[in-house]
């Protein structure tokens, strides 16, 4: 028959042994390498990166690549395989577990430029039919057509054009973007 | 069930459940009410997946966030506290005293209560903290962690007080969950994980092992009473009992990092993950042979109890979920299964399909004998149970089957990303019809609950389901 001290013991320990052996063993091996580098993160990602985990996007899009070998990660043009120091010590961790959409450590490689991530984040189903990505109005602006010259609104198709007014990204918008453009895995040793 | 001979001056099962009665009540009340506003976050989550502009101009109810929400209504609502006044009742009746502290812990109740809508409304307006499973502010999380803290200290004290020498298997569990749940939010919580894959490393490690260390317990404690005491029988094996204890403490504290095979972390913390999910089989077997022994023969009773029938059904999940989670470690099997929906449906097993319906099954049991009234229909009894149980199968069947198909699609290059998403939309149709059969199912569920507390002038005459309750408290 058990007794209680044994009992209480044994929960206790077998608690702490692995708790060490999975959050402070891992601090001790990965802070220091990761800590070493300074990251000269510019304000907008930053703030592209709040908005990333304010809107959730890391319930469909993961942000670690796979070694090559293990899984098609490699073959897809993702980049190489992720390291500790690919992050930017931007917190809290995006690493992600479902890719009900693609990985993103690389998409600022694939999609270097702002006005594809601009209409896809405003209507993804104007740069792909069959994606099921929300859309995020609430990132950009609705002017009328004859507000602000200069600014060109955004070249959506037909269908989701808006008769007399165009669609400009607020500095959400672009924050985020400058964030998913800042994704770059694709060269080793970037930063 | 008593495993040893009591000491004097007892109390009587009826003055025990009745020193429960508001505490118990008041827990798993909240916890129904956090079940029915989880269930409709599930539900909005679930459509949008394939109904993408359905409510897409409202930035609080985008997917990123109530998808976040869905789950931590469901963990740290229903499923805690739920799962902490069916845990606080079974060790009342294991260790024959009142449950302790009762003030304190309604106190404590509330402040949950209130501290789920403050964390709620933070997650919908975009304060989350984004990490999964703790999406809650860091202030929501260390409030919760406080209450339960107190619920704690409650068991501490009805261990010292017990009124009987030895202590059941299912006590074992409880205390270890009552120890390691507020040891987990509170290391969650340190401000010293602060370089994103060393955050990685305790978001799953907090993440397995609040089911591991927290509701598996709980829900184990449960299965562990409820079948050998609906059936009348004792529980199979001492030795196998203990087994099954010390195997799920020492291995599946250790299995967190199987969530980052493949990552940027050491490959050895995962290698160590790994290992410890395939060592969970022996505790897995083991308690499943020692359930399996006690019902064989007596199959009967599942079918006519309605607590042994959820109860039975969640024990069986509990195997089939945990044998399915060592294979899935497996580098090779997870190679092709992890960032598909084969692994939302498994998490879905052992939430929905283990602890829920253990759950479902327990306050069946529980609420006529601290309420010493009835339930009102044995048939929406049997209509909760099938479309619940309907609800989780092809839930499972649809995301599994196609999760797998999913995953080879993507380690296959050749195959264009667009098609590893459209292959998934008539699968994920079905998983919104699945949530439209459990969310039937809750709503009975709520109904009967609130039927037996808040009318009862119009309780039923004779016992439908219980024959038993009313001897019990006659005597």
């Amino acid at each position: 028959m058990m007794r209680n001290t044994i009992l209480l013991f044994g929960i206790i320990a077998t608690f702490a042994i692995a708790m060490f052996g999975l959050t402070i063993l891992p601090k001790m091996f990965i802070d220091e390498a990761v800590k070493e580098p300074t990251y000269f993160t510019p304000f907008e990602v930053t703030e592209g990166h709040r908005i990333f985990v304010r809107e959730g996007c890391i319930y469909c899009h993961s942000k670690q690549v796979r070694p090559e070998g293990y899984g098609a990660d490699f073959e897809r043009g993702w980049g190489r395989a992720s390291v500790a120091t690919d992050y930017r010590n931007l917190l809290p961790h995006n690493l992600g577990t479902m890719r009900t959409g693609p990985d993103l450590a690389s998409i600022g490689a694939r999609q270097p430029g702002r006005d594809w991530h601009y209409i896809n984040l405003y209507q993804p189903r104007a740069i792909n039919e069959h994606s099921i990505m929300p859309p995020f109005p609430w990132l950009f602006e609705l002017v009328s057509e004859d507000a602000r010259p200069g600014r060109d609104g955004l070249r959506l198709p037909e269908q989701y054009r808006i008769p007399g007014k165009k669609i400009l990204p607020a500095d959400e918008a672009r924050y985020l973007v400058a964030y998913l453009i800042s994704l770059d895995q694709q060269t080793a040793g970037v930063d | 069930m008593n495993s040893g001979s009591s000491k004097p001056s007892q109390f009587s099962v009826s003055e025990l459940d009745q020193k429960a009665r508001y505490v118990v009540l008041f827990l798993v009340l909240s916890g129904v009410f956090w079940l029915l506003f989880g269930t409709l976050l599930a539900l909005v989550a679930s459509l949008k997946m394939h109904l993408p502009d359905w409510l897409g101009t409202a930035g609080w109810l985008t997917f990123g966030r109530v998808r976040p929400l869905h789950l931590n209504t469901m963990v740290y609502g229903w499923a805690s506290l739920t799962g902490a006044g069916v845990a606080l009742w079974l060790l009342s009746r294991l260790l024959k005293v009142p449950i302790m502290l009762r003030g304190y812990i309604i106190v404590a109740g509330m402040v949950w209560n209130i501290a789920l809508l403050i964390g709620s409304i933070q997650i919908l307006a975009g304060h989350s903290r984004g990490i999964e499973w703790l999406e809650f502010p860091v202030s929501t999380m260390v409030l919760i962690v406080l209450c339960v803290i107190i619920m704690s200290a409650s068991v501490l004290m009805m261990l010292v007080m017990r009124k009987v020498k030895q202590l059941y298997v299912s006590v074992w569990y409880l205390i270890a969950a009552f120890l390691w749940f507020p040891l987990l939010g509170l290391v969650s919580s340190l401000p010293i994980f602060d370089t994103p894959t060393v955050q990685a490393g305790m978001n799953w490690w907090y993440a397995h092992n609040a089911l591991g260390l927290w509701f598996t317990p709980v829900g184990l404690a449960a299965a562990y009473y409820f079948i050998p005491k609906v059936l009348g029988r004792p529980i199979y094996s001492y030795g196998l009992s203990l087994l099954g204890f010390w195997g799920l403490a020492l291995f599946y504290n250790w299995n967190g990092f199987h969530h980052l095979i493949g990552g940027p972390v050491p490959t050895w913390f995962v290698t160590i993950s790994i290992s410890a999910s395939v060592m969970m089989v022996i505790p897995v077997v083991v308690v499943a042979v020692n359930h399996h022994m006690t019902v064989v023969g007596s199959f009967r009773a599942v079918i006519n109890s309605p607590t042994l029938r959820f109860v039975v059904f969640a024990a069986m999940s509990y195997t089939f979920v945990s044998l399915q989670g060592a294979m899935q470690a497996l580098r090779s099997a997870n190679e092709v299964i992890h960032f598909t929906h084969f692994v939302v449906a498994h998490a879905h097993i052992g939430m929905y399909a283990f602890v829920t319906m253990m759950l479902f099954g327990a306050c069946y049991y529980i609420i006529p004998r601290i309420t010493m009234r009835e339930w009102h229909s044995k048939g929406l009894i049997k209509w909760h149970f099938w479309l619940t149980a309907i609800g989780i199968f092809i839930y499972t069947v649809a995301l599994q089957g196609i999760g797998v198909f999913q995953g080879f699609a993507m380690i296959n290059p050749d195959v264009p990303f667009t098609d590893t998403v459209t292959m998934t939309i008539p699968y994920l149709v079905a998983r919104s019809v699945s949530g439209l059969l459990m969310t039937a199912g809750h709503l009975i569920f709520a109904w009967l609950v609130f039927r037996m507390t808040w009318r009862p002038d119009e309780q039923p005459a004779t016992p439908l389901v219980w024959n038993k309750i009313r001897e019990e408290f006659a005597s």
